[in-house]
């Protein structure tokens, strides 16, 4: 938020756009925040900080009910006027209370109950100089309990994502270089040497810019994953759908990498590590998705693959820093929240490649990870 | 509003806005600020300003940008192409260069001898410069024309409304100058009201079952892409053409093609439908 914002709510305050707290809880949210990412937050801030004005709010409500149809109006005498002058909001909100407990049913003229028309300081299409408004056109819910339903908290930023979320994060990556045939008019150029040539027009072509970002996705399925399976394949969706990489690999593996990854969740076809490594250049941006949670001895030991038929030679911990080692940038996403990184082996992979939680916002800092010049 | 020395907003016949749409347009329309909108797809983000210009009695200028547009073109546009064939073969006079320079939307708003409500539509599709480059323009509400040294002045500060499905973020300076409100999905009541003004002469019990369908295909999370109001809309025009009868609905949900766009939604839906008919005779299918 910035001094901009502020001095346009002050404009919209001195110009008198507000009537009550719903109206400002409106107008506040729309100078001041300009992303539903963050209307969760301003409510929880609106409810802290207007938690107190609850109960004259809620007096309305039942007001509201009596306050049906609109009598005429009086117009009062100048002394009277001049005595409801000396009242302050303060003040007028303790008498209508105190009013309130003492009233009990529906009061229309007058000069002291709460009701339609006349001079009490209370109720609408009355008046009195000093009076509170009650009710009236704006109806229905008031901004503190709007606040409290917290409606939007599904459009904060780091909570969990949707496929084109992930989409628009992954629009990230890119590296434009001029590539492939000669299809653009370079227009500077055939400025120039049209003029060179007298203004006899001659169009000068050159490559378009494309992007040149590789992406290898190594992804953890089965076992601990289970219960991470949507928001993994989101993910997945959304890399796979992204039209504009040069080039996008994927492959399997579980619980840890070892001596081979699979090109297919049932794990049914391999490819051994040691040959992705010899394959892949090491340009290929690598992102690794998965809980890194598993038992020390799952990554530390030979044969420690949590499947016989593995019978890893090599422990998991040797293949990811070699591929830690291979490529020149990689991240590891964790769809686990990072209060529970605090484990063994998600603190040993933890060290060897950038971790970051998979929400919105981890994968925004990923992104920028992986783009950073090395 | 206590202060309501401006043209207000009140919602027009054909579009249902919520109070607090209502409340964001008028508080834009009053402080003379840009208002900029955003919301999921098919919640009437550009229908908005159609009723807004009917709803305060003013025309629209619609600018749709798209991923190449640039901020240069909705101010004018100088036709150089046309000027050097003019010079070539010569059946005008070239030295009136005014004659070449022809006024984008932005220009077309500012010079109009009336208010109008501007409407730059998706914005985010645009370079991510786009909206920074407009910010004088938007402020000022009044750019130069250097090649006939012209001074385009708004005569009338237009209603701009701006909106954007969030594809790029916007940059912050140009937030800073904007009124922003994002558009909820509407709930049930809303939805109705809006189908209503649709559909005025709609039945009952069509409109709840057709509801209640609705809203229980938008909460199943699997979905890659959830029917929205505009889906809402067209699906129940072609149950209202099919003539199918309430009891129906819930059961068939017939031309579910309407409501579903994608390929594997469609299939998940009617694998899971064949299911549970095929249930009700005692055979397991497939999951």
């Amino acid at each position: 938020m910035s001094i901009t914002e502020w001095m346009t709510l002050m404009e919209a305050l001195s110009q008198g756009y507000i009537a009550n707290l719903d109206d400002f809880y409106y107008l506040a949210r729309a100078i001041l925040v300009k992303s539903e990412a963050y209307y969760d937050q301003y409510d929880v801030a609106f409810q802290e900080y207007f938690k107190g004005v609850e109960s004259p709010a809620e007096i309305t409500e039942q007001i509201l009910d009596w306050l049906k149809d609109p009598v005429n109006r009086m117009v009062l005498s100048e002394e009277e006027k001049a005595l409801f002058d000396s009242m302050d909001f303060d003040e007028l909100l303790k008498e209508l209370e105190k009013r309130l407990r003492e009233q009990t049913g529906q009061h229309d003229g007058g000069g002291y109950w709460i009701g339609r028309g006349g001079t009490s300081p209370f109720g609408h299409s009355g008046y009195h100089p000093a009076g509170i408004r009650i009710g009236g056109e704006s109806g229905g819910r008031h901004a503190v309990q709007i606040a409290q339903e917290r409606r939007f908290k599904n459009y904060r930023s780091d909570l969990t994502l949707d496929v084109r979320q992930v989409k628009l994060a992954l629009r990230g990556l890119r590296q434009l270089s001029r590539i492939g045939t000669e299809d653009e008019l370079d227009l500077e150029k055939t400025i120039d040497t049209t003029a060179k040539n007298a203004g006899d027009i001659e169009l000068v072509w050159r490559r378009s810019r494309k992007n040149a970002v590789k992406l290898l996705l190594l992804m953890d399925v089965g076992g601990s994953m289970n219960p991470h399976i949507q928001v993994c394949s989101r993910l997945f969706s959304a890399a796979h759908s992204a039209s504009h990489f040069k080039e996008f690999r994927y492959f399997y593996f579980h619980n840890c990498i070892y001596d081979y990854l699979y090109t297919d969740i049932e794990r049914s076809e391999a490819i051994s590590t040691s040959y992705l490594l010899h394959v892949f250049e090491p340009d290929h941006k690598v992102v690794l998705v998965g809980d890194a949670r598993m038992a020390t001895y799952e990554l530390l030991n030979r044969y420690g693959a949590i499947y016989y038929y593995e019978q890893n030679e090599t422990p998991g911990i040797v293949w990811l820093k070699q591929i830690a080692e291979h490529f020149t940038h990689c991240v590891w996403l964790n769809p686990e929240e990072t209060y529970f990184w605090n484990h063994p082996t998600v603190l040993m992979i933890g060290k060897l490649f950038p971790m970051f939680e998979l929400t919105l916002e981890g994968l925004n800092q990923a992104i920028k990870k992986l783009m950073v010049k090395k | 509003m206590i202060n309501k020395d401006f043209d207000q907003f009140k919602g027009s016949s054909d579009y249902v806005a919520s109070e607090d749409l209502r409340n964001a347009v008028n508080v834009s329309i009053a402080l003379k600020r840009p208002l900029l909108v955003r919301g999921e797809p098919g919640t009437g983000k550009t229908l908005l300003a159609h009723s807004i210009a009917r709803g305060i009695g003013k025309s629209l200028i619609i600018w749709n940008i798209k991923s190449t547009t640039k901020a240069q073109e909705g101010l004018y546009v100088y036709d150089t192409v046309q000027r050097l064939n003019d010079s070539r073969f010569g059946d005008r006079d070239i030295s009136d260069i005014k004659q070449y320079i022809k006024l984008g939307k932005l220009g077309e708003a500012f010079v109009s001898p009336e208010q109008v409500v501007l409407l730059i539509d998706e914005i985010d599709k645009a370079d991510l410069e786009f909206p920074n480059d407009l910010l004088n323009e938007l402020d000022e509400m009044s750019f130069y024309i250097p090649e006939t040294g012209e001074v385009i002045t708004a005569k009338h500060r237009p209603i701009v409304i701006i909106t954007s499905n969030a594809e790029k973020e916007l940059p912050d300076a140009f937030l800073r100058r904007c009124i922003f409100h994002y558009i909820e999905f509407p709930g049930p009541e809303l939805m109705a009201e809006i189908v209503k003004v649709h559909f005025p002469d709609i039945q009952q019990n069509l409109l709840r079952e057709a509801l209640k369908t609705f809203y229980m295909l938008r909460n199943v999370d699997d979905f890659r892409k959830k029917p929205s109001t505009a889906e809402m809309i067209d699906w129940i025009n072609a149950l209202m053409a099919g003539g199918i009868s309430h009891e129906n609905i819930s059961k068939e949900i017939p031309f579910a093609g309407a409501l579903l766009k994608k390929e594997t939604d469609y299939n998940y839906f009617m694998n899971s439908l064949l299911n549970k008919k095929l249930s009700t005779y005692g055979i397991k299918w497939r999951d």
